[in-house]
Formats: C-alpha cells, structure tokens, sequence
C-alpha cells in the first residue's frame, strides 16, 4: 500500500527527514513513533501529498507521490495534529461537506451519516456546533469523517492527543473496525500503550528510521520489558528536540 | 518589573518575528507622504477644457491667450455643439467648454456687450465650480485692466505662501498613520490572543492582567514613535517643511496622542472576542472618520451640526489641531492646552471603561 | 459541479452563522453611507474674517456690509491693529484678515488707485485660495459700485462688458452629496469584498482546516470558486443596499442603465475578490492579511480620485491610476450615475477590469498550493 525508497524533505541545511525506507502491506496497522520533531509529521505530510520530497521516491496506493499527488488524495483520509473540522458548522454539516466534496452521492451520504451518528452515538448532537462538543467526541468524529469515504490507507497525526484514557480506547475500537474492513491505518503517536495496538512500528530519530519491527520482535531485540523501554533506548541518542 | 521586562520581550519577538506587516508598519507613513506629497492636490491643474471659437476674431483670440497662458488648462480646439459637448463630458473626456459666440468682437464693438458661454460638467462640482471662476476670472481680470479707480487688494498667504498641500496634510497623515497603527495593533494582537486561547495562559499568571495588556501595547508605542521621526524627517528633508515650534513638544503631544490611541485598542479588544470583528471595527470605524472628521481633508465647520458635535470624540481632530499649532504656526504649549487636556481626558475615559470591563470578564 | 455546490453550502452556512460579521458587514457601509457624504463637503462656506478698518470712512463701510452681505464670511472679528487679528488667526478664529489701510477712499479718489491688505491663514491651500477668489470678486463688485458712482454715465456706457454665462450640467446646483455617494459606495464594496476575502481564506490557514481540505481531491478552481462566490455575492447584497440609501437618504437615481451598472459591478467584484485572494496566499496570518489589504486600499483610494481630482495629479501618478481598480469604478459610477453615460462610454474601462480580473485571479489560483 505504501512504499518508500530514501525519501527525503530537506528545508534549507535542515533535513527534516533522512532518506527513510519501508513498506506498508494493505489492511495493516502501521504505528510512526518518534520524538518531537524527529520529523514524523513532515514525513506523513509527504506521503499525503500535502509536501512534495526533496529527493528519494514512494508510492501510496500505487501512485507516485511527486506526479501522482490528487489520484493519492482520492485514494487516503488524512486527521491532523491540529482539529480541523469547521467548528462554526454542525456535526451532520461537517459531515455532509466533507462527504461531498469526496464525492459521494446524496443517497450514501444520508445512510453513511445516519450510520456514523449511531456508531458514535452522537445522534443528539447531531445538530449541535462542533465547536462546542468535548475534544474526544471531536476526534471521534475527525476519524470518522476521514474514513467516510473508505479511503484505502488513512493517516492519522497524533490522533489522541489530550484525551482521556476512555476516549482512547474507544478512539482505538474505531481503528480496528477500519483496518477489519481493509483499510491500511497509518498512525503517529506519543503513547507507548498505543504503540502495541499496533501491528508494525517504526521509530523515528533525528529524521531517520532507526527500528522497524512488531512490537513484540522490537522488545525482543531490545531485551525490553515494555515498548516505553524500547523508545528510551533509541531516543536518549536524539541530538534533536523541539 | 522582571517579569514585565520579560513580557514585554515576548511582545517585541511577536511584532519583530513578522516581516510582512513590520514592513507595512514602516512603509505606510513612506507611502502616505509620499503620496500626499507629490501626488494628491487640491489645486485643479491639467483640466481638459474645450475651447469653441465660432467668432475667430481680434477680441476672441486675445481672450483664448489669455486662458492658454493660465497653467490651469490643457486646452483642446474643436467645432461642439451642445451635444457634442454633452457626449464628451459622459464618456469623462473633458470638464469644460468655452464657446465664443459668432461675432464676439462685433458685438463688443457696437453693442458694448457680449456673451461667452462657459459650460461645466459638475458632477464633480468642486472642480466645476474651480474651473468656471479661474475662466471668468482671467476674463474679468483681463477687461477690468483698462478701467479706472483700480481696488487692489494685496493677498498675503499666512504660513504657507505658495499654497503648498503639505503644510496641511503632514499633520493629517501623522494623526492617521497613528490612529491606525495603534489602535489596529493593539486590538487584534490582544484579540488574537483570546482568540488563540493564550491569554488565559497569561491571564493565570501570577502577573497582574493590567501589566499583561500594558506589555502589549509598549512595542507599538515604541513603533509609533519611530512613525512619528520618520514623517518628520520626510517633511523637513523631503517635502522642505520644517517644524517651526518645539521638537520636545512635538514629541510629547505625539506620545500623549499614541497613548490615547492604544488605550482606544484596548478598548476595542475588550469588547470584541473575534479577530476579524476588532478587525473591521477598526478599520472601517476608525479611518474614514479620520480622514473626516480631523478636519485635513474637509472643512468640519460645513459639516451638519450633530457630526461638528461628533468630530469633538474623534481624537484624531484634536491632535490634528495640535500637530498643525506647533509644527506650523510655531505656537507653544499655552496655544494647545485645551487640546491636550481633551486628549488626556479621552485616554482615562477609555482606560477606566476597558479595565472596568475586564475586570467583569475575569470574574 | 457537484463539490462547488458542497463548498457554497459550507460558506453560505458559515456566513450566516457568524452573526456579528454579518450585521457588521450589512450595516456599517448603510451607516457610513448614511454619515460620511454629510461630512465629506468641500464647499467652502461661513470663512471666518477678522477685519481692521483704519479708514472709517463711507467707502470702507460699504466694503464692510457688502463683504458680510455676500454669505461666504462671518464676521467674527473687528479689531485695531494687525496683531489682534493676526492672534485671532493663530487661536483659528479667524481664517482670513482684511485691513483697510487709512486713507483708503482719500487714495482711491484722487490717486485714481486705492489698495487693500488681506492675510490669509493658507495652511489649508484650497480654503485659503478660495476664501482668496470670493473676497477679490465681492471686491470688484464693489469696485464697480464705486465707478459707477464716480464716472460720468455717459463714459462708462461706453465701456465694453463681456457677460459670462455659466452653466453647470448634470448637477446643476452644484450639490456635492452626488459627486461624493457614488464614490464612496464604490469604497465600500472594494473593502468589504476585498477583506472579506483575503480574511476568509487566511482564517482557516491559521485555524487549519485548509490542511483537511488540501488532503482531498477537492481541484484548486473548484476551491477558489467557492470562497468567491458567496462574497461575489455579499458584495451585490452590499452595493445593493448602497443603492437604496442613496436613493432614500440622498435622492440620488441613476440616470443611465442599471444593468450596466450592475455589469460593470459584477465585474468589479471579481477583479476585487480575487486581489483578496491573492493577497491572502501571501499571508499566514489575519493580522498579516488585513494589513497588507489595509496598504493596498488606502493607496487605492487615495490615488482612486475620490477625494481629489485625477486630472491634477503629476504624470506619473496619472500612470500609477491605472493601475488602481478603484478609480476605474468611482469614474464609471459618476459616469453611469450622474451622467448616464452609455456601454458605449463604459467599454473601455470594463475591458480594463475584466483584464484586472482575469489576471488577478489566475495569479491567485497559480499561487494558492496544495502542496508545498
């Protein structure tokens, strides 16, 4: 689903991402781990099509991410660091224009919100602001716009940033109901508790990648007893912070 | 204080980080005098006027050269009749037509009187009205010459003897480069922190919220100031208008007046809670009635008596008056203490008002 | 189609949520437009005059009482000795100073010459040489008066009188509220649809929803074409209202044809939307935005003609107009307005905005990235 080959974001002297590798098979839960400013985000925002490289090549979903960037944008939902729902529009309204201008016609946009409503059970707040919903009913309903369109990959920033320990398990029901239905689940995360949820990780330091591996392999290899252990291990050696 | 030092850094790095508006900040006084300098004047120059000369004789061609050697009019010949001329003022291709009537001379000879149509298009009535006196009077002037017991009065131009535009509008643009800088400035970066969630950051700390918005205003004061050398460097330097009364009183009028002016931000900024409503109040509440009702570009004793009354709470009007008393006329303090006391007057109303009021809000 | 129907629900619905913009930017125009004609007068009436009579005499009398007669000047001071009066001018209870110097009549009589003294406070150009040109023609009506009453009739019929007929077309009592309400509602609709838009855009730069739309195969056009259109349309409501006021407050009916006025308008609004648009790619931030949009307007309207004449201006600053989008609309809204100027008169200038528009907003989709 997602291939990388040495792909690189340079700004200025700064290189924000060093020429990282992987691979991503379809259906997979893959966790980004890394430290404040290992250059996580920078990376994802390339794969999104939302930056374009500086050298190396990737494709997402089999399409290139330096010619190729609106095919990927069809094809892959996207939840940032930063809320970014209209909060000055209510949830059905987000929901609709979202679901609009990826194309989905009137009738799957009646039945896919209905459904959406009842899966997060936010039907009485359906036509509440969502400036006004508490922040994991928020990003709850960012991931579920993302995915509304049943993209084939879905990157997530940080998607549980600030949420209660509820809120997240809840928040990680919904991504194992996503990847159940095949799509590949991309996510970036400080929690190390999430990071075992996950099927592959990889962690980010300084720009490069200096693991990638199951969980349980990655503790293995490390003599660990949790993947927090792991983390220190490879992050002490940052050289950069935020 | 350390703490206030330390505020007031974080303010500086916050304006001084932005370079896009830090360069319009300093441009704007630029561009304005600039402008104000060598572009904009009241005077008509250059008016394209039409001239008809059914008559083509003596008397005709000495009038028409008297017209052509005024500097006024950019003349044009041409066969119009009414609406030739009517067509011509529609599509904007000239403002004026004299037309000489056929036998002009004649009829100045025998009958001792003669006619000379002067047509105006006035909707613009300002230079309408210009142009049809400055024709009649180089004619007048020009008849009158050869008649006996001349009145002549001898007109002196007080403190500006060519008529220059600057004289009155260097005051003009220093009270509304600083109305704008400050009161913009101060009410959307105060805004922009509510709006952003900072200010509660700020408002938590054990630092007193007065202190908090006072450190947001001194980098635009600091600003100003720099504002205020600049104009008046450009206006002794560049336009030749030097500042015939103190420089210190000068300077500190100017702080009083930036004072008054970021107190009016703040006062904006504790009643509005959106970046783009400070916005748009400051904007389209503050810079037209400046350019209105300080009295540079319009005369306030025409205006209709209730805006007079308001021009009184404009506080760019009163440092106006101010700027124009020392940098023109030369006059001292005991000329302006009544514009200054209006002044301070206006800055504790407003600081009492917006504390009050955020103080209710903290509660 | 389809997703610019989606995105106009989206602006629409936040337009009409944001109530406080909304009122603001439905009112304050109506307000403005209501407020600043009566104060933006150029006629120069009630000059103040101070006056010094050192002659007393019959003819410097009669000067006086003509000269307060006539309606231009208050009489605010009579005082002794010049520098009275000069302290009136100083304290600006005077603006003009008239002495008539001791043995006025006695010179103007025998020495067949009589001379006046005026000081004019001159730091308002235009008051002062106004206040100048009516006190010289009260003057010379006087003048005449006086040779009248001096020259034998029978020679003073035989002096040749040249009578000037002036007419002033379409505004014929010089009414200075239809020179100055078109002008000003062409202001309006520029800033309000100017800012709007540059301020639209940067918003969701800054709150970052513009990241959540880039991620979508939503097409740049399709994009740009939903933020225009609803301000494309509060820029019509706007000027709309415009209208109305100057129909109600001030009386003021277009003389020519309303479609083209409004043709000209929808126009007008794309050229103006898209210099938000483009501004806004330029920016981060509000503040930023508004800023920059603040420099451009004031320069427009400045150098766009409303205050002053363009004609006056130096060559270069001629050139620089037409470049100003707002001086194309504050001349054609006095064109259509006042004079009823036709499409034939109108067409150059609309192709010249139409050009303003086409350009502006293709710089503004080139420059608008998805991706960076």
């Amino acid at each position: 689903m997602i291939k990388t080959d040495k792909l690189t974001k340079r700004f200025g002297n700064f290189i924000a991402t060093n020429e990282i590798t992987f691979e991503v098979e379809k259906g997979e839960i893959f966790g980004f781990l890394g430290a404040n400013g290992a250059g996580k985000t920078t990376a994802m925002r390339m794969l999104c099509g939302l930056s374009t490289p500086s050298s190396g090549s990737a494709t997402i979903a089999g399409f290139d991410v330096y010619k190729q960037t609106e095919q990927i944008k069809k094809n892959i939902g996207y939840m940032s660091q930063k809320f970014s729902l209209y909060e000055d529009l209510t949830v059905t309204e987000n929901i609709r224009f979202f679901g609009g201008i990826y194309g989905l016609s009137n009738q799957q946009l009646k039945t896919k919100s209905q459904q959406l409503l009842h899966d997060l059970g936010l039907e009485k707040e359906a036509k509440k602001l969502v400036g006004a919903l508490p922040l994991g009913w928020k990003q709850k309903l960012s991931f579920s716009i993302a995915v509304l369109h049943e993209p084939k990959i879905v990157f997530l920033d940080e998607p549980t940033g600030g949420v209660d320990p509820i809120t997240r398990r809840q928040f990680w029901n919904l991504i194992y109901d996503a990847a159940d239905r095949g799509v590949t689940v991309f996510v970036t995360t400080h929690y190390m508790d999430e990071a075992e949820y996950c099927n592959r990780i990889s962690i980010m330091v300084d720009g490069s990648i200096r693991a990638l591996d199951t969980p349980r392999n990655l503790k293995n290899t490390f003599n660990a007893a949790s993947m927090d252990e792991v983390f220190y291990a490879l992050a002490r050696s940052a050289k950069r912070s935020e | 204080m350390k703490q206030f030092y330390t505020f007031i850094r974080k303010e500086f790095a916050h304006v001084l980080r932005d370079r896009k508006t830090l360069l319009i900040l300093f441009g704007m006084p630029i561009v304005q005098i600039l402008i104000f300098g060598f572009a904009l004047t009241n005077e008509v120059r250059n008016a394209k006027i039409v001239i008809y000369d059914q008559a083509q004789d003596v008397a005709s061609q000495q009038l028409i050269s008297k017209i052509e050697a005024s500097r006024y009019f950019d003349i044009a010949y041409a066969v119009m009749d009414r609406a030739g001329i009517e067509a011509a003022f529609r599509k904007g291709d000239i403002r004026l037509a004299v037309i000489f009537p056929q036998g002009f001379n004649n009829d100045l000879l025998h009958t001792h009187h003669a006619q000379i149509q002067v047509i105006a298009d006035a909707a613009d009535p300002n230079t309408a009205t210009t142009l049809t006196s400055y024709v009649t009077s180089i004619i007048q002037d020009y008849m009158a010459a050869q008649e006996p017991y001349q009145i002549t009065p001898q007109i002196r131009y007080l403190y500006n003897p060519q008529l220059k535009g600057a004289p009155n509008f260097v005051p003009g643009v220093m009270s509304l480069v600083l109305m704008l800088v400050c009161v913009m400035m101060t009410a959307v970066s105060i805004v922009r922190e509510k709006e952003t969630g900072t200010m509660e950051i700020l408002l938590v700390s054990p630092f007193s919220p007065l202190m908090v918005i006072i450190s947001k205003a001194i980098p635009y004061l600091l600003l100003s100031l720099i504002n205020v050398t600049t104009i008046l460097l450009l206006s002794t330097f560049v336009l030749k208008l030097p500042i015939n009364g103190s420089i210190p009183l000068l300077f500190a009028e100017s702080t009083l007046f930036i004072i008054t002016c970021l107190t009016l931000g703040i006062f904006i900024s504790v009643k509005t809670s959106s970046q783009q409503v400070a916005m748009l109040i400051s904007l389209m509440g503050m810079m037209l009635p400046t350019i209105l009702f300080s009295g540079f570009m319009f005369p306030v004793e025409n205006m209709p008596l209730p805006l007079q009354w308001f021009s009184n709470i404009v506080p760019s009007k009163w440092y106006y008056n101010i700027v124009k008393a020392i940098m023109i006329k030369g006059l001292g303090f005991s000329a302006i203490w009544k514009e200054t006391l209006i002044l301070a007057g206006i800055t504790v109303f407003l600081l009492f008002v917006s504390f009050k009021s955020f103080k209710i809000r903290l509660s | 189609m389809r997703t610019i129907r989606f995105l106009l629900q989206k602006e629409f619905r936040q337009i009409f949520r944001n109530r406080s913009i909304l009122a603001m930017v439905l009112v304050m125009p109506v307000m403005q437009l209501f407020i600043l004609p009566l104060a933006a007068n150029y006629e120069v009436k009630n000059i103040n005059l101070a006056i010094i009579d050192n002659d007393h005499s019959s003819y410097s009398q009669k000067l006086i009482s003509k000269i307060t007669a006539s309606g231009y000047f208050r009489l605010t001071g009579y005082v002794f000795s010049y520098k009275e009066a000069l302290h009136l001018i100083e304290q600006d209870k005077a603006d003009l100073l008239l002495e008539i110097p001791h043995n006025f009549e006695k010179n103007l009589v025998r020495e067949d010459h009589g001379q006046l003294f005026v000081a004019v406070n001159a730091i308002n150009g235009t008051k002062a040489s106004l206040g100048g040109v009516y006190l010289n023609s009260v003057i010379r009506d006087e003048n005449n008066d006086i040779r009248l009453q001096l020259v034998e009739p029978v020679r003073f019929q035989s002096q040749p009188v040249v009578e000037i007929a002036s007419s002033n077309w379409f505004n014929p009592y010089l009414d200075y509220h239809l020179f100055m309400v078109p002008g000003i509602l062409a202001i309006l609709v520029t800033m309000i649809g100017g800012f709007l838009t540059a301020l639209n855009i940067v918003k969701e730069k800054e709150v970052g929803t513009i990241e959540q739309i880039n991620v979508t195969p939503i097409k740049k056009h399709h994009f740009i074409l939903g933020k225009l259109i609803p301000f494309w349309v509060l820029g019509n409501v706007v000027f709309t209202l415009g209208l109305i006021v100057a129909r109600v407050a001030y009386g003021i009916v277009p003389v020519g044809n309303i479609f083209l006025l409004y043709g000209f308008i929808w126009v007008y609004l794309l050229a103006v939307l898209g210099f938000g648009l483009l501004v806004s790619t330029y920016c981060d931030t509000q503040q930023q935005a508004m800023f920059i949009m603040f420099f451009f307007v004031m320069i427009f309207i400045l150098m766009g003609g409303l205050f002053t004449s363009i004609d006056s201006m130096p060559d270069w600053a001629q050139v620089v107009t037409k470049f100003n989008p707002v001086s194309y609309l504050i001349e054609v809204m006095r064109m259509i307005v006042l004079k009823g100027s036709g499409i034939r008169d109108v067409l150059p200038k609309l192709g010249v905005i139409l050009i303003f528009a086409i350009v502006l907003n293709a710089w503004a989709v080139v420059n608008y990235r998805k991706t960076n």
